[in-house]
């Protein structure tokens, strides 16, 4: 019996496999090789595609991304958590549509979204043709930092609300009563009850939201009208451009390795504060 | 008599339009241990949630030692409640949820410690703190909760169904703990239960509600004797409930006999309802009882068996240690004092 049902997570073993596992042994293997790609006897083992890296050129690039990253994480989470905690206070039957609300954008095509950022943000764009129309000097934030942030905040905000909606929601209500109960006005109730244990969603929202604002490279792209050139873009340069799959996978290596670490210190940092505690779904 | 703590007059509470709690008018005392008994829906638990603050009654009055609390908040009631899923902070330790209720007031640590350490020992889970909340048993929880409520020296403890998650056997203990302890620490209980057993083993007062009324408020002596309606004697263990004619005081026909009875005060030929409790009819030669019937069935419950005697379209509930076969016909026989006769109603 338990085998049989085994092999029903075959197709996805295989699925992994093919897609997933070879590619990734392939990305490294060009990572510490050099040669001509199209005559394999031509290939040395080399790690130079990642002593390169180590280049204020390309450190600078790192630090920009993450930096941006972290802070396209924090203004999420500071804007997610009082919109997660207020839908999961209202009234069942407006907590649906409220959700739907802010789980809309994901609907549309990413691409459109950020297109339309641009339509709105750039030096032509609808904001400042509203704030010529109102007599005020226009704003120059695109391309530039600003609007990458703005962007990467406006597309994964869903993803942080979505976690700590789904832990907040499942905080058993009497446990805010007692909470009460024992004396905690709603101000400590929140700080000692339930910030604590929204933790596991917090962690789920900062890990999805900061992976694909680490590695983006569309936003940057469009937002950031080529300026802006963060760990994605260069990545994608190696491969589009330069044409040097070795030194691009080793960059794709380098990062992977970053956020794998980023990961293992927030997983640390939530079982410190929530030993023992089950799933956060 | 001790002074009235506890009061809540004309309270009414209601949900979509559905009156939960109907004007219910009730004091309890200090030190006195309260149980709210009724079927699931009765308003009992509503009734409760509003003494702790957790409701806001619609129209009615709550007063705490004279003070009318109505628009007093939870956390400013000197009341503490066990919730029925113990509601446990499961990111705490055993000693942190104990603590709670006293960080909060900022106690000194040692005597923080000191009373903690005193909770443990009354709950006998000494030598606990450390553990986390969700490695201990359904029991364990509860008197965690106990502790955690009862480290506030609250005046009144409320109590939500507290041990209807536990097994039989725990829960009996429990109750046999729970009494003693509110009598060693000697603060008011008010206590909700859908189990007539449990409320009539632990209560000093017994109030039995049904559709958001108070159907009676007694001992649990009288609770059981001398049950005031139809729903009461029904609710509170198994009875036989026959209509009846009050013909005058102390003389009750039913049955198609007449019989003397210990009650009073009716009407003549008032029509009632006249209650006999199952263990308190004895089964005799059919020649010797005052009803005579066939046995239809018999369960063995463990100390005696429960039989079901049919005479003329009734079936009497018989508990008794000796078995009769099923199909032999026996007489039926009560004293007057077991006959309760009720208002019709």
């Amino acid at each position: 019996m338990k085998n049989r049902a085994k092999l029903l997570a075959y197709p996805y073993i295989l699925w992994m496999a093919i897609f997933i596992v070879i590619p990734l042994l392939l990305v490294f293997f060009y990572s510490v090789t050099s040669g001509n790609i199209h005559e394999p006897k031509s290939l040395s083992f080399t790690l130079e595609h990642y002593s390169k890296f180590f280049d204020m050129l390309y450190l600078n690039v790192i630090w920009k991304s993450f930096r941006l990253a972290v802070i396209s994480t924090v203004l999420c989470l500071l804007m997610g958590y009082p919109v997660a905690f207020v839908i999961s206070q209202s009234k069942q039957h407006h907590r649906n549509l409220l959700l739907l609300f802010f789980l809309l954008p994901i609907w549309m095509n990413f691409l459109l979204r950020t297109y339309a950022w641009m339509a709105i943000l750039s030096p032509n764009g609808f904001l400042n043709k509203a704030l010529e129309l109102l007599g005020l000097p226009p704003i120059e934030i695109m391309p530039g930092q600003t609007a990458v942030v703005l962007g990467m905040v406006y597309n994964f905000l869903p993803f942080m609300v979505l976690p700590i909606y789904t832990v907040l929601s499942k905080i058993d209500k009497n446990v805010l009563e007692a909470a009460m109960d024992l004396g905690a006005n709603r101000v400590i109730t929140f700080i000692k009850v339930i910030l604590p244990l929204s933790v596991p969603g917090i962690i789920t929202g900062i890990t999805m939201v900061f992976m694909p604002a680490v590695s983006t490279f569309v936003i940057s792209r469009l937002l950031g009208g080529g300026k802006e050139l963060l760990i994605g873009n260069l990545i994608e340069q190696q491969f589009t451009i330069y044409r040097d799959w070795h030194f691009g996978s080793a960059l794709s290596i380098i990062l992977m390795i970053m956020i794998l670490v980023s990961m293992a210190v927030m997983s640390k940092v939530d079982k410190n504060s929530e030993e023992g505690r089950a799933s956060m779904w | 008599m001790s002074q009235k703590i506890i009061e809540l007059k004309n309270l009414t509470k209601s949900y979509d339009g559905t009156k939960v709690v109907n004007n219910i008018n009730l004091f309890i005392r200090e030190n006195e241990f309260v149980t709210l008994l009724g079927p699931s829906g009765c308003g009992k638990t509503t009734t409760l949630r509003m003494i702790g603050g957790f409701e806001n009654p619609d129209t009615g009055d709550i007063f705490f030692e004279g003070n009318r609390i109505n628009d007093l908040p939870p956390y400013k009631r000197n009341i503490n409640t066990i919730f029925q899923r113990y509601a446990l902070f499961t990111h705490m330790n055993v000693y942190e949820n104990i603590a709670f209720g006293l960080r909060i007031k900022k106690t000194p640590r040692d005597e923080m410690d000191r009373k903690i350490k005193k909770m443990l020992k009354l709950v006998e889970l000494e030598g606990f703190e450390k553990r986390h909340v969700d490695s201990l048993s359904g029991g364990q929880q509860q008197r965690v909760a106990i502790a955690r409520a009862l480290v506030n020296e609250p005046k009144v403890l409320l109590l939500d169904e507290p041990l209807a998650a536990l097994d039989l056997k725990l829960r009996k203990e429990m109750q046999i703990e729970l009494s003693d302890m509110q009598k060693n620490i000697g603060i008011t209980f008010i206590y909700v239960t859908h189990d007539q057993e449990e409320a009539l083993t632990m209560s000093d007062t017994v109030v039995v509600m049904n559709n958001g009324l108070i159907q009676q408020v007694g001992s649990p002596v009288d609770i059981y004797n001398e049950p005031e309606n139809r729903f009461v004697a029904d609710f509170i263990g198994e009875s036989n409930i026959l209509e009846g004619i009050m013909i005058e005081d102390f003389l009750v026909e039913f049955a198609g006999k007449k019989f003397n009875c210990v009650d009073k005060g009716f009407q003549h030929n008032e029509p009632v309802d006249v209650v006999i409790r199952p263990e308190d009819i004895d089964v005799t030669e059919p020649e010797d009882g005052h009803i005579r019937g066939i046995v239809i069935s018999v369960v063995f419950k463990g100390v005696h068996y429960e039989m079901l005697v049919e005479s003329n379209d009734f079936e009497y509930m018989i508990n008794s240690t000796d078995m009769q076969e099923i199909g032999s016909e026996v007489g039926l026989s009560f004293g007057p004092e077991d006959i309760h006769v009720m208002k019709r109603g």
